[in-house]
């Protein structure tokens, strides 16, 4: 047989498409229940990394069956309620919608007698996608801790932003001054906030990630004002 | 136990033939990962892992594949395995795939891999193939290794991501870490350093 034929060369391309794309298939399909467990372990551990808990893939839905309350909930800008699944929520989705018209998810957890507010935020970083998720205090305002990932920010610089070290500088700043939202900045240390915000120093050598997480931060707790506004109020009665 | 000539396979590359100093292929990942040792050494046990397979898939198929399409041919396979194994890390050790996160998609731009595929599996046996698959990658790993040891310990003050500097007490002395060893260039730079010290000791490696 003539190896180097264009009939030999054409068939030997289709064969090799067909069994490469079945087995590829064959792969992703039989992978995708895992996977998709996977995932969903993670966005749990994440949710409780925010509040201080570290769950591991194994304890992960007890953990957070644990602390997570019922009162987690779907609202509107406006605060009011609406219907949904909290945990199904695609914050990707509805981080890109204007804010009246985003679904915004509440997950409220317990921990020690004390109520925390957790909310999922989603922005882009360098190179991907960054998320985080940030808990509050019930006076709706000091952040009583911070998760964040990443796509694939550059390993040593942006990367770090999942780091504890950087997740820890978050931990008691405040949303609320006098009564105004501001949401609380990243800066390269030395910059002074021109709203006189909360500050966090930024990653040296991570600029546009740090600017990132800003706006992130920004952007995905600017339509829960109203919300955290009330409690805000609540507690100052 | 290993004759001459498959024992000159599996170590050549680690000195004398290394990928990274000799042949100067596979420079861009060297760059990206070597920040941190961590990535560094999972992305060189990933790379020897795709790198074997890769060889040993294009050994067995060498006298069947055109060679008017040889290169495609190599590239699908390459790419394959590279999907495979990111597929199976993402459902059996999530958070590894996590941490890799696109490195292990760039396995495929690697040049060492196509180099590999191309001059020695085309032309020799499935067990020669795979030890030659994975003396490359170790011998690619282990200048990684290097790289990422000398930029973590003098740009972050760490190994692993254990605070060395700061145990010994350098800092209440006035030392601070140099923050360009964390930015790419410096990569090229402690690379050209290793280069250099390499063929000063191996003379005939020198151009006259």
């Amino acid at each position: 047989m003539n190896k180097q034929s264009n009939v030999y060369t054409i068939v030997y391309a289709s064969v090799m498409v067909i069994v490469v794309a079945a087995a590829l298939a064959f792969t992703a399909m039989s992978l995708k229940d895992a996977q998709q467990k996977n995932v969903e372990t993670d966005k749990m551990k994440q949710i409780l990394a925010s509040i201080g808990v570290e769950a591991t893939a194994d304890n992960a839905k007890a953990e957070y069956e644990k602390y997570i309350t019922k009162e987690s909930c779907v609202i509107d800008a406006k605060g009011n309620p609406v219907k949904g699944e909290v945990f199904d929520v695609n914050v990707a989705a509805q981080v890109k919608l204007n804010a009246e018209e985003r679904k915004l998810p509440v997950f409220v957890a317990e921990i020690n007698g004390a109520k925390k507010y957790i909310i999922p935020m989603y922005g882009a970083g360098l190179w991907g996608p960054i998320w985080g998720y940030i808990s509050l205090d019930d006076n709706g305002s000091t952040i009583y801790g911070a998760y964040f990932a990443h796509k694939g920010e550059t390993p040593g610089l942006g990367a770090e932003i999942d780091k504890p070290d950087f997740r820890k500088k978050f931990v008691g700043k405040n949303f609320f001054k006098d009564g105004c939202f501001k949401s609380v900045e990243v800066l390269k240390a030395g910059q002074k906030s021109s709203n006189k915000a909360d500050q966090v120093d930024a990653i040296t050598g991570g600029t546009i990630t740090s600017q990132g997480v800003s706006a992130m931060i920004e952007n995905s707790f600017a339509p829960y004002e109203t919300f955290f506004k009330s409690l805000t109020n609540n507690q100052g009665e | 136990m290993l004759s001459k000539k498959t024992k000159e396979t599996l170590l050549g590359p680690l000195s004398k033939n290394n990928p990274v100093l000799v042949q100067v292929l596979g420079i861009c990942s060297a760059l990206a990962v070597t920040a941190k040792l961590e990535p560094a050494f999972v992305m060189a046990i990933s790379v020897t892992a795709v790198l074997a397979f890769a060889n040993v898939i294009i050994s067995l198929l060498r006298n069947t594949i055109p060679n008017s399409i040889r290169i495609i041919v190599q590239l699908v396979v390459v790419a394959a395995l590279v999907i495979i194994v990111d597929q199976v890390l993402k459902a059996y050790v999530y958070d590894v795939s996590k941490q890799l996160s696109v490195f292990i998609g760039l396995i495929i731009t690697n040049c060492i891999l196509m180099g590999r595929l191309e001059a020695f599996a085309m032309g020799n046996g499935p067990w020669q193939s795979f030890l030659d698959g994975v003396g490359n990658g170790l011998g690619y790993g282990l200048v990684l290794i290097v790289i990422a040891f000398f930029r973590e310990l003098l740009g972050s003050g760490t190994l692993f991501g254990y605070p060395i500097i700061e145990k010994i007490g350098l800092y209440s002395i006035g030392y601070e870490n140099n923050g360009l060893m964390i930015l790419p260039p410096m990569a090229l730079i402690v690379a050209g350093c290793i280069i250099w010290a390499h063929r000063a000791y191996n003379k005939d490696l020198q151009e006259k």
